[in-house]
């Protein structure tokens, strides 16, 4: 079976493993910078990207993660998990693991009045995606390698650059699980001859 | 109800979970909390420790204040509001706040009834001391509960039964027959459908957090390990010896809570703890969490 990491340091990660579960796959919390290398994908949640920057510092987790990419192992990020993947960070500009070719905004439409659910426009199948984005940041320029799946509004809201995935949204809250599914097919197409080796 | 609305207030609350909220009464107390890895901080005039000694009518925080420490920190900002005070929750919900707490600490505005909180589009936490009392919460629309535990008692027990008698009311629901139910909502005065929910869920509907007496990072683990998803820390951190280093220790053993080695990490070095209160020494009039039903 296929073996999910949700990284458990703080966030809705138990919403992840829940969806993680309901597709079929094995979903495996993370805390701690041991625990990634044997997974098959990574999920990183939504939560509060001040708190999980200080564990991903104080636990080492910062290197271990990005091996995971290097060696083109699949990474899903949704909201926080997005912002924690993106290349830049703004308002206010924070570190980041810098693993896809986005630039993101936090908070980019306000506060928690602000947070709405909408059906945004996907090149998934099966029609538009309901979307649920609380305070949720907003990805202001994507590079040139990055596809965009879906948008609201002419902007992207999830993006794929190589075998990294990120959402501003929280696919994790929905009844809709083909972001889901979308990652665990790029788990499975995951070609091991192609892989660069894991170097530790 | 509107769907899709709760939906996004406990959304928010999903996004707390395995966190830490503390109390801050100004900017430089908020800075503090999230360089140490709070996930929410909860503005206040005064933090429950001061209230108790100082005694008076406890009420919303100032909007200056508010306002202060929202332009301060980029995490939520929650703000208590006097229970049945939907005045000052409307004031909140305008100041723009991430979430209202219908607080036990401060004093109430209505002993009867709570706030209608279906109205706002803000989400809303509120105390429980039973599953009845937070199925009431949740019928009039809080989207997240926690322990009213005995604030700034920096004293666990309470917050320790109140968690282990929502969670056996819990297990007990789930035991009974579809006839039991309604005699169940009956007795523990609790919304029928949402009696039904828990039995056949064997959970809240909306997260549950834990409050009221957390004073240490071992407190932290204990309420975790009772079932608690997240704590709040009300004196426990500016009312001890060195804030910002036990603010981090507490943030730490929340999330490594199962793991005893890293708590036992946490809990080294932090100088001295609050000092606390006996609860089974207060009187009754004393006691916080009796307010509201």
């Amino acid at each position: 079976m296929i073996r999910i990491g949700v990284l458990a340091i703080q966030g809705d990660f138990a919403a992840h493993a829940r969806a993680v579960g309901r597709i079929g796959a094995n979903a495996i919390e993370v805390r701690r910078a041991n625990d990634v290398a044997s997974l098959d994908g990574l999920i990183i949640p939504g939560g509060e990207t001040t708190t999980m920057l200080k564990f991903i510092e104080e636990e080492d987790l910062a290197a271990p993660i990005a091996d995971f990419a290097r060696a083109r192992r699949p990474i899903f990020g949704t909201c926080a998990g997005a912002i924690l993947l993106a290349r830049e960070v703004y308002n206010p500009a924070q570190a980041s693991l810098g693993l896809i070719d986005i630039v993101v905004e936090r908070n980019g439409y306000g506060r928690q009045v602000d947070s709405f659910i909408a059906e945004v426009e996907t090149s998934i199948e099966g029609g538009p995606l309901e979307a649920v984005f609380i305070r949720a940041p907003r990805i202001r320029r994507i590079g040139p390698e990055v596809k965009v799946i879906a948008r609201l509004n002419d902007e992207p809201v999830l993006v794929r650059g190589g075998n990294i995935l990120a959402a501003t949204f929280h696919p994790e809250l929905t009844e809709d699980l083909r972001a889901h599914s979308l990652f665990v097919e790029m788990i499975r197409s995951f070609d091991r001859s192609v892989a660069t080796p894991c170097i530790a | 109800m509107n769907d899709n609305l709760m939906r996004l207030k406990t959304g928010l609350a999903e996004m707390l979970k395995g966190g830490v909220i503390m109390d801050v009464t100004n900017a430089e107390q908020a800075r503090i909390a999230e360089d140490a890895g709070a996930v929410a901080v909860m503005a206040l005039e005064r933090v429950p420790a001061d209230i108790r000694a100082e005694g008076g009518v406890a009420r919303m925080a100032s909007p200056k204040r508010i306002r202060e420490i929202m332009a301060t920190v980029t995490i939520p900002v929650m703000a208590k509001v006097r229970i049945g005070h939907f005045a000052e929750a409307q004031i909140l919900e305008a100041l723009g706040v991430d979430f209202i707490d219908e607080s036990e600490v401060l004093t109430p505005a209505d002993e009867e009834h709570h706030v209608d909180k279906h109205q706002f589009k803000v989400p809303f936490v509120c105390g429980a001391r039973d599953l009845g009392e937070a199925l009431r919460r949740i019928g009039e629309g809080a989207a997240m509960i926690r322990t009213k535990g005995e604030a700034g008692s920096g004293n666990i027990v309470e917050a320790v039964r109140h968690l282990r008698r929502i969670s056996h009311e819990i297990k007990r629901l789930t035991i009974l027959g579809p006839e039991e139910l309604m005699a169940e909502a009956k007795q523990l005065g609790a919304p029928y459908e949402l009696v039904r929910m828990v039995a056949s869920e064997g959970r809240l509907p909306v997260p549950n957090f834990a409050a009221g007496g957390i004073a240490t990072p071992a407190d932290a683990s204990l309420c975790m390990q009772l079932g608690a998803e997240s704590v709040f820390v009300g004196s426990g951190i500016f009312k001890s010896s060195d804030p910002a280093v036990r603010a981090r220790a507490i943030v730490k053993a929340t999330t490594h809570y199962r793991e005893a080695m890293l708590v036992l990490e946490a809990s080294e070095d932090l100088g001295d703890a609050m000092r606390g209160l006996d609860v089974s020494k207060m009187n009754e009039s004393e006691l916080l969490q009796t307010r509201g039903w």
